[in-house]
């Protein structure tokens, strides 16, 4: 038993020693602490789709970056922060249904990405990395970008809490109270686009969307109070990341694809635990 | 209390809209008092939310102005001073992860501004107002798990919460059954009376509203006037509703 206890401390210990890893683990707890801060509001907001159309926007990004030979998450965070404002817009104008106008962005920026690939065939290997994630992709530039945008992320979040959940519970009150509901949704669709382009290395542009929606999903089974629902997300994103990344690492799996399994695996719980 | 008729708070002159070249409200006039409990009532349809969603900014009139405390709609900014209890219970997320004390505090956030939180004052309001609709033993409880009576309550307090002189009630009494219902009206008398606040309630319940409030304004395109509504008698609405179409049970939609 000794014996076998060793050893798991120190292949567990194994991982620190490669930085690759530790850059990994790192960008992956930056991205779990941000992806349910903005999940709640749009999962709240029955926007949860935008997170996928985002992620296939940021593919066509990421394409760019490759073929200009720039760091393919400032590509993909341009498009993505681009599009999302123009998806925005489309919507309040009202020319076209909003879930019109996620698919037109979705299949178009995928569309534009396949084009672009074919365009260049070096760099196929590369990109099944940012289509399902492998923590081997993060730099150190990208650790930093990810690390300075999370800040971000979580400041405006912190400034504009009250507005957003205002907004988010009954927006034609918040409206007629003053709220400057415009500006605050366009900052929301930004932090969004942020947050699905800063995921992409961890999860990759095809399993973003669960990272935001998942454990927000778990933590609504609670119906705690707003901010104590956040804080179960928060906690059931942590677990799923760090559990994911470290099972991934020894087992030889696909990060995304273990993360979201183990988010899953913590809701599938959530409900067990709701249904008794 | 009786209401000071030179009093204007609200006037609206001469304001027109229409959705998709269909005329939904022609030339209307009409001033809000201090002190008012004005009901607003017509057939579905007839325009009367539309005429108060003109009123708090939510859809632009193509003409005429509007006056909120003697300034003109587009340069009024002090909003607090205006309240907004909204057709809820019936498109309401049950689900949503808010206690009673959060929703009722949302109704200090226009008031409070960007980057500030809620004060210990800020606390001490939220609670008062919670008293008022006499529900603040369930500050802590999720909206969703209350019933329709008991979370209009609780959006009224919402509505208190941010110390307006004026509430608007848009078809309050969707989704409330009657028992809730009677003790709804005692309640907006009570904030009419001792509060002094000015209400206006838009309903389609005719026959209710007509004992409540103390004016009356029927919207079905154009509006008549009157403050006294007991005047409206049974006779003048089926007039004004036009043949058969005075109905007392229809859905709102």
């Amino acid at each position: 038993m000794e014996t076998i206890n060793l050893f798991i401390t120190t292949n567990m210990l194994d991982l620190f020693q490669y930085g690759f890893a530790i850059r990994g683990l790192e960008a992956g707890i930056i991205i779990g602490l941000i992806a349910p801060l903005i999940g709640i509001f749009l999962v709240l907001r029955r926007y949860s789709l935008i997170a996928d159309t985002l992620a296939h926007v940021s593919l066509a990004g990421i394409s760019i970056g490759f073929l200009l030979e720039i760091n393919p998450i400032l590509t993909a965070m341009v498009s993505t922060i681009l599009s999302s404002v123009v998806i925005e817009r489309l919507r309040i104008s009202k020319k076209i249904y909003g879930e019109s106008a996620l698919a037109i962005f979705l299949s178009g920026s995928l569309a534009l990405a396949v084009v672009l690939i074919s365009l260049a065939h070096g760099f196929n290997v590369g990109l099944l990395n940012y289509l399902f994630g492998s923590i081997v992709t993060v730099s150190q530039t990208d650790l930093y970008i990810i690390g300075a945008l999370g800040v971000v992320v979580m400041m405006v979040i912190f400034i504009f809490y009250k507005e957003l959940v205002f907004i988010t519970f009954d927006e034609e009150s918040a409206q007629v109270n003053g709220i400057p509901t415009r500006f605050i949704n366009t900052c929301l669709i930004v932090l969004a686009a942020l947050t699905v382009s800063l995921s992409i290395p961890i999860v990759g542009v095809l399993l973003i969307s669960a990272l935001m929606v998942i454990p927000v999903v778990t933590a609504l089974q609670f119906r705690r109070s707003f901010i104590r629902t956040i804080m179960i997300a928060e906690l059931v994103s942590l677990f799923s990341v760090v559990v994911g990344i470290f099972s991934s690492f020894y087992l030889d799996l696909s990060t995304g694809g273990t993360i979201v399994l183990v988010s899953l695996f913590v809701f599938g719980v959530s409900l067990a635990i709701r249904r008794r | 209390m009786p209401v000071d008729h030179t009093n204007n708070i609200i006037e609206v002159e001469g304001v027109s809209f229409a959705y998709n070249e269909n005329l939904v409200l022609e030339n209307v006039y009409l001033n809000i008092h201090k002190g008012d409990y004005l009901g607003i009532i017509g057939p579905n349809g007839g325009g009367k939310t539309t005429l108060i969603k003109i009123m708090l900014r939510l859809l632009s009139s193509s003409k005429g102005t509007i006056k909120m405390f003697g300034q003109d709609i587009h340069d009024f900014k002090e909003w607090s001073r205006i309240g907004y209890v909204p057709q809820k219970v019936i498109n309401f997320d049950v689900n949503f992860p808010a206690t009673v004390f959060e929703v009722v505090a949302m109704g200090r956030y226009g008031k409070l501004g960007l980057f500030k939180s809620l004060t210990k004052e800020d606390k001490r309001i939220i609670n008062e107002a919670l008293r008022q609709v006499e529900m603040y033993e369930f500050r802590d409880r999720i909206i969703g798990d209350l019933s329709g009576g008991q979370q209009q309550r609780i959006f009224i307090a919402r509505a208190l919460a941010g110390q307006p002189e004026v509430i608007f009630l848009d078809e309050p009494m969707a989704g409330v059954d009657v028992m809730a219902q009677d003790q709804f009206y005692q309640l907006l008398k009570r904030l009419n009376r001792e509060l002094e606040l000015t209400l206006v309630f838009v309903s389609h319940d005719i026959e209710a509203v007509v004992n409540e409030v103390t004016e009356i304004a029927f919207v079905n395109r154009s509006l008549s006037y009157d403050n006294n509504p007991k005047n409206f008698s049974k006779g003048d609405l089926e007039k004004l509703y036009g043949d058969n179409k005075f109905i007392h049970h229809h859905k709102h939609a």
